[in-house]
């Protein structure tokens, strides 16, 4: 993996050199950010589950590099780069894992759970496969409002078992929805690999994104450690969606940790994560291309590496500088348009409490 | 599909004679008759909300070109065309999710279960992802969906197609859970329903939906007084009402055993004992001013459910009168619910297993201390 070889020269010259160490730049902020998050985790600073975008990086900043104004964004719970790169301050996105007032859902979402529809990304869904009908959804309301806009809708190699992703696919192929189905396949869903997982992979050429064949939803597989492949894939196959209806891209990508970060990750070998960090991390090859083509110095990537550095370390002191929600935050934004929530049996606790 | 065929024998003459032309001249026909059917109510909720906002629209199995499968939307599809009317292939995960995505990015769906017992494929999209969200966006987003259908028991269609569904989804906050009896409070609570920005849960009854209701006469005040919003045509989520009032006993009810209990009432008021029959109306959030108030002036409070007790709409009842009121009660709350198994099909087996008025009146005697 990849099985196929890398096109990035022939990919390279389509990207003009401002929007190449863009890419680079996006990467690496994402890449960052998680490096932080696990940091903070570790200091018990982030609870529950966090699960860390570290190795998948190219996907989702190619994608977005893709993407139009009017287009939507809705994934699963491994969310924080997609939050990055649709333009939210790490610093909301930190404190948001940090259970902190400032956070983008005012502490009570966490990191499976971050919204920002004002930016169009519907989240952050915890339950795996829920949002692709939910992504279907939104890109109904793109073709009911004609806004020609495009609900690209990531889950992953685990999802693609669920039920209700068949069910999305089958509605989106009837009612010709503007939906792109990405499936960020990593080759684990938590510590399954896709061939235990997932009947049919096993055999030579199957792969997940064919599924959508029985719907007659067209689809590919596209190297996903390949920022630029991912981009001119998603490119084409927007046009595709905002014309014709859904279509399926199928990633193929690495996690460099863990599912989550209580996950040691004793499913596969160290030679295997080591392998892919070496030969295929989609920053460093990018890195590399700049260099060669001569689009970035040395000194120049150094100073956007110490750039971005600097602002996910301010992002995650601002994060543990901030207060954690008031307790009236409790009981507010359980309902729209209803300032705060008293369900009757607390009151009733309440007034024995006071 | 066990349902969906009783459903066309029972709606099946009416649906005849209603004939495509016809249902557009439904309206005026109305006009001058003095009753509606529940199942009318629904539908000229739906239309009239619908003619109202471009973002309302309707989805379900069967809701378009079959005219729905209990005939609730007969004459929708005709009216708003096939983009406001959709009709969606069995999966009820899928479309429920879509119909929660389409919220979340600003429309207004009203979601068709052919009946809540097939709304479990999709309870998921409506506890994780339709209630929750608005809470776990800190606010950013609302999920303005109405989730309706027939729930509770029909006729001899046994277990796995009768099932009241109403303490289950009462159990969570983000939603608002309403059960209404008459036609007229169907009419203005479903129209309250889509347009409020919250998830709603709208339980129908098959059983009312052929029954008449006359539109002349409000058949119930309004329970409490105050916060009666809404514009004349709308009801105030929340609120119940007062059916009956009385002395002796409070029976507390919702959708179909508000009509058992008014009969009972009836039944007992003639033997002496003076029943005030609260129709709940919404199940969450729950007026439990209203029974607080009845409680004081009856002392005595019967809570009749359809499902099962374990659990139920009852057993909140009963704790909140019983910290809210307990000075005033006479008799601990007592409830009637159905038997704790699952329906059966016999129909002398599936009589017995259900609340009726006689159970109603011999339980009023009982916490009354009257043989």
């Amino acid at each position: 993996m990849p099985t196929k070889i890398s096109s990035e020269d022939k990919n390279i010259a389509k990207v003009s050199p401002q929007l190449a160490v863009s890419l680079f730049t996006q990467m690496l902020e994402v890449r960052r950010f998680e490096e932080r998050a696990g940091q903070i985790y570790g200091l018990g600073e982030i609870g529950g589950f966090c699960h860390l975008y570290v190795g998948q990086e190219a996907v989702v900043v190619g994608v977005k590099s893709a993407m139009q104004k009017q287009d939507s964004m809705i994934t699963g719970y491994r969310e924080h780069g997609h939050m990055l790169v649709c333009g939210i301050d790490p610093k909301k996105i930190m404190a948001e894992l940090t259970g902190r007032a400032s956070g983008t859902s005012k502490g009570k979402g966490g990191s499976m759970h971050m919204f920002a529809p004002e930016k169009e990304f519907y989240g952050g869904h915890g339950i795996v496969g829920a949002q692709v009908p939910i992504g279907t959804g939104v890109a109904l309301k793109h073709k009911y409002e004609n806004t020609n806009g495009v609900c690209v809708t990531f889950f992953g190699d685990g999802a693609a078992n669920q039920g209700q992703v068949y069910e999305a696919f089958n509605i989106a192929a009837l009612w010709k929805l503007p939906v792109l189905y990405i499936i960020e396949n990593n080759r684990y869903g938590m510590g399954t690999s896709v061939q235990r997982a997932a009947a049919g992979t096993t055999q030579d050429g199957h792969r997940l994104w064919a599924r959508g064949r029985a719907y007659g939803i067209g689809g590919k597989e596209v190297d996903g450690m390949d920022v630029i492949a991912v981009r001119e894939a998603v490119v084409e196959a927007l046009q595709h969606c905002r014309k014709k209806g859904p279509f399926i891209i199928e990633m193929e990508t690495y996690r460099y940790r863990g599912h989550s970060m209580s996950d040691p990750a004793k499913y596969r070998t160290k030679e295997e994560v080591q392998g892919m960090r070496e030969k295929h991390d989609a920053i460093e090859k990018m890195r590399a291309k700049l260099l060669k083509q001569n689009w970035a110095s040395e000194k120049q990537l150094k100073a956007i590496e110490l750039s971005v550095r600097e602002k996910m370390k301010a992002a995650a002191d601002f994060a543990l500088a901030q207060p954690l929600p008031d307790q009236e935050q409790l009981f507010t934004d359980v309902y729209a348009n209803e300032l705060s929530h008293t369900s009757a049996a607390n009151q009733t606790t309440n007034s024995l409490a006071s | 599909m066990v349902a969906q065929t009783i459903a066309q024998g029972e709606v099946q003459s009416q649906s005849q004679e209603q004939s495509q032309e016809q249902s557009q001249e439904q309206g005026q026909r109305l006009a001058a008759r003095s009753t509606q059917t529940v199942r009318e109510a629904i539908r000229d909720a739906m239309a009239e909300e619908m003619r109202r906002d471009e973002k309302v629209f309707l989805m379900g199995e069967e809701v378009a070109n079959y005219q729905g499968a209990y005939k609730v939307s007969l004459g929708l599809l005709e009216e708003f065309g096939e983009k406001r009317v959709r009709d969606t292939p069995i999966s009820e995960a899928g479309f429920c999710g879509i119909g929660v995505g389409a919220a979340l990015a600003g429309l207004r769906p009203i979601v068709e279960f052919m009946t809540f017992n097939f709304a479990m494929q999709a309870i998921d999209h409506i506890v994780n992802s339709a209630a929750k969200t608005h809470y776990m966006s800190g606010g950013a987003l609302k999920c303005p969906i109405v989730f309706r259908g027939p729930n509770s028991v029909a006729a001899r269609v046994a277990a796995q197609h009768s099932q009241c569904y109403a303490s289950w989804f009462a159990h969570c906050p983000g939603l608002k859970v309403i059960a209404p009896y008459s036609a007229q409070d169907a009419k203005a609570l479903l129209k309250a329903a889509i347009r409020d920005d919250n998830p709603v849960v709208f339980l129908e009854h098959e059983l009312l939906y052929g029954q008449e209701f006359s539109l002349a006469e409000n058949s119930s005040e309004e329970g409490d007084e105050e916060g009666g919003e809404g514009d004349g045509e709308l009801l105030p989520i929340g609120k119940a009402a007062i059916a009956k009032t009385g002395n002796d006993a409070t029976i507390v009810a919702f959708s179909r055993m508000v009509g058992l209990a008014l009969q009972a009432a009836e039944q007992l008021e003639k033997q002496g004992i003076s029943c005030e029959v609260i129709d709940l109306r919404t199940l969450r959030p729950l007026d439990s001013n209203s029974l607080v108030k009845s409680l004081r002036k009856t002392n005595r409070m019967l809570v009749v459910e359809e499902g099962w007790g374990f659990a139920a709409i009852a057993s909140e009842v009963s704790a909140q009168m019983n910290e809210k009121a307990f000075d005033w009660l006479d008799a601990p709350v007592m409830r009637l619910s159905a038997q704790d198994v699952p329906l059966p099909y016999a129909a002398n087996l599936e009589a017995n297993a259900l609340p009726n008025i006689e159970k109603i009146c011999s339980s009023v005697k009982t916490l009354c201390n009257k043989k």
